[in-house]
């Protein structure tokens, strides 16, 4: 499993994904759900892109992000305004999502990776704040109106629009988890995680700290964007107070500290997790409960088990220390 | 004396109104083993962050191996054979001991290294300075002493041509000293410029052909250790007057 080569794994991921889209279907149907199903899954899964694509930011790195809900907002917003010039196939418009959310994760990381810690999280907070204040006066993408967009009635290929969504989402998940697992084997990742442990000693090691931070949020904000281009589509009426919401910031931190932050399994698991407990209670309860259930639980793991779900695991598999090797 | 592989001229730096350093030559001979001593506060270490880059000094110049190295941030002086371990030791704690080497190991080279060359030398390095057997513990788990060995063997990953040892002996005992000196030593004789900055005289005098004395950010001596310590100057900065 360790020695799993990148496209052995990636071949996995897309066989897991092809069970996911077989299965899920029948829990629909167990559940009553019928297409419901969909748009929960497509939310849960919107949820583990954005968690991993934050985790390699601010798991491998050590940078918190608080500012998730803004790059997710550039993708939305990339493909508002495409689509007000010309349609264009949600694919493509994933891509350009990445390019932007990418580019502006690097201008974010060059203002702002001189400052470490508290200051950079406040900092990530203050450029969101400055980019939805630019959407909202923004009027060719509808302002603080907000935009409709009318998504096709059918699509070919797929039983409906709303699965074809899901599908979408689905590759995005195999294409970021896949992404960040590799970064993590990679001399990539054991500079992230020098930068994360000692920065001066990393640099006294030889790894370019400030052009690997870049590489991190240009990364980062460019997986934000992709989850954010197919939300229109999905969502038909996007207003700016919604795509950047509180919830998709705190989700985005509390997915990846839950699972665990060390590997790329933790905001998946996290992510997974946390999305369908918000996804049951939002249906048998209240979709208000979510964002309190979602605290509750971070400021448990944070002081119960600071290393999420994955360090509980690998605790109970520790050897002792001091045991041979 | 052969051109040095280090000559520092004119260096001074200032933190607001107080100057940490002034007007401060050196010169090392390639392979030589160089003492730096001084009472604290007298700018030891701002030397050792002014010439690997972690600071950049106000007046002076920095020359590596004829190179002048004005403008190049650490990693780069990393790169160019410039090795430092630090005062307290600070190792990479989420990562394994053989994974703290395999970090420099991997970005100080421009030729690209297999995984098991990677491995070999870091084997070698862990064996080099004693910890071969705790390659798969972390580093919470070492003693002091195994933290310092951890420190020169991660700056010795990044092939320097020359090593500065930033008070490597700070807080161990006696055997624990004399083992580090020697490994010092060891790794002189592999044909490494060492500069040590150390407070524990038995192991300077020990270890330096050459002892400079920084007093107030001067350079108030330099030259053979056994005439330096005598210097009336340098008593009378060590036990005052």
């Amino acid at each position: 499993m360790r020695t799993m080569s990148t496209w052995m794994f990636a071949l996995v991921a897309c066989v897991v994904a092809a069970a996911v889209f077989f299965f899920v279907p029948f829990i629909g149907k167990i559940l009553g759900w019928g297409d419901y199903i969909y748009i929960a899954s497509y939310t849960v899964l919107q949820y583990v892109v954005l968690a991993t694509a934050w985790n390699i930011l601010g798991g491998y790195t050590g940078y918190v992000n608080f500012g998730s809900a803004a790059f997710f907002a550039v993708g939305t917003y990339t493909t508002v305004f495409f689509h007000k010039l010309y349609p264009l196939p949600i694919p493509i418009l994933v891509v350009l999502a990445a390019v932007v959310g990418g580019l502006i994760g690097l201008g974010m990381g060059y203002l702002t990776l001189r400052l470490r810690g508290a200051f950079f999280s406040i900092a990530t907070l203050a450029m969101a704040v400055v980019l939805q204040t630019l959407i909202v006066n923004w009027d060719f993408v509808g302002g603080s109106r907000g935009a409709y967009v009318i998504r096709p009635a059918s699509i070919v290929l797929f039983d409906s629009y709303i699965q074809y969504l899901f599908v979408i989402m689905l590759a995005l998940v195999v294409i970021a988890v896949t992404v960040a697992r590799t970064i993590e084997r990679s001399a990539l990742g054991y500079g992230f995680a020098a930068i994360r442990d000692d920065e001066l000693a990393a640099e006294a090691s030889g790894v370019p700290t400030l052009k690997l931070k870049l590489i991190a949020t240009a990364l980062s904000g460019a997986f934000m964007g992709m989850a954010g281009a197919p939300f229109p589509y999905f969502i038909g009426f996007l207003q700016p107070s919604g795509v950047f919401g509180l919830e998709y910031a705190v989700n985005s931190i509390a997915m990846p500290i839950i699972g665990g932050t060390a590997t790329w399994i933790g905001p998946l698991v996290g992510a997974i997790l946390l999305g369908t407990l918000q996804q049951v209670a939002t249906v048998t309860i209240s979709s208000a409960v979510n964002v309190l259930m979602v605290g509750l639980l971070l400021v448990f793991f944070v002081i119960v088990a600071p290393n999420g779900l994955v360090g509980v695991v690998q605790n109970l598999f520790r050897k002792k220390p001091g045991a041979p090797s | 004396m052969s051109a040095p592989i280090l000559e520092v001229s004119g260096l001074g730096k200032r933190f607001g109104g107080f100057v940490a350093l002034e007007n401060i030559d050196l010169k090392v001979a390639p392979g030589e083993r160089l003492g730096l001593i001084g009472p604290n506060g007298s700018g030891k270490s701002t030397l050792v962050n002014c010439i690997c880059g972690t600071l950049i000094n106000d007046t002076g110049t920095v020359q590596f191996n004829d190179r002048d190295l004005k403008g190049l941030i650490t990693h780069e002086r990393t790169r160019l054979g410039m090795a430092r371990s630090f005062q307290l030791p600070r190792p990479f704690f989420s990562m394994t001991i053989a994974d703290n080497i395999r970090v420099p190991l991997l970005y100080t080279l421009n030729a690209h290294r297999s995984e098991e060359q990677i491995a070999a030398r870091c084997n070698e390095l862990l064996g080099l300075v004693g910890l071969a057997g705790k390659a798969t513990q972390f580093p919470r788990d070492l003693t002091q002493v195994d933290m310092r060995k951890l420190e020169l063997a991660r700056a010795m990953a990044v092939e320097p041509k020359l090593l500065i040892a930033d008070e490597a002996m700070a807080g161990l005992s006696g055997s624990e000293v004399t083992d580090i000196v020697n490994l010092l030593i060891t790794l002189n004789e592999r044909g490494i410029t060492v500069i040590l900055i150390e407070h524990i005289m038995s192991a300077v005098m020990q270890f330096s052909q050459r002892l400079v004395v920084l007093v107030s950010g001067k350079k108030i001596a330099d030259g053979a250790p056994d005439i330096v310590i005598r210097d009336p100057e340098v008593e009378r900065a060590y036990l005052g007057q």
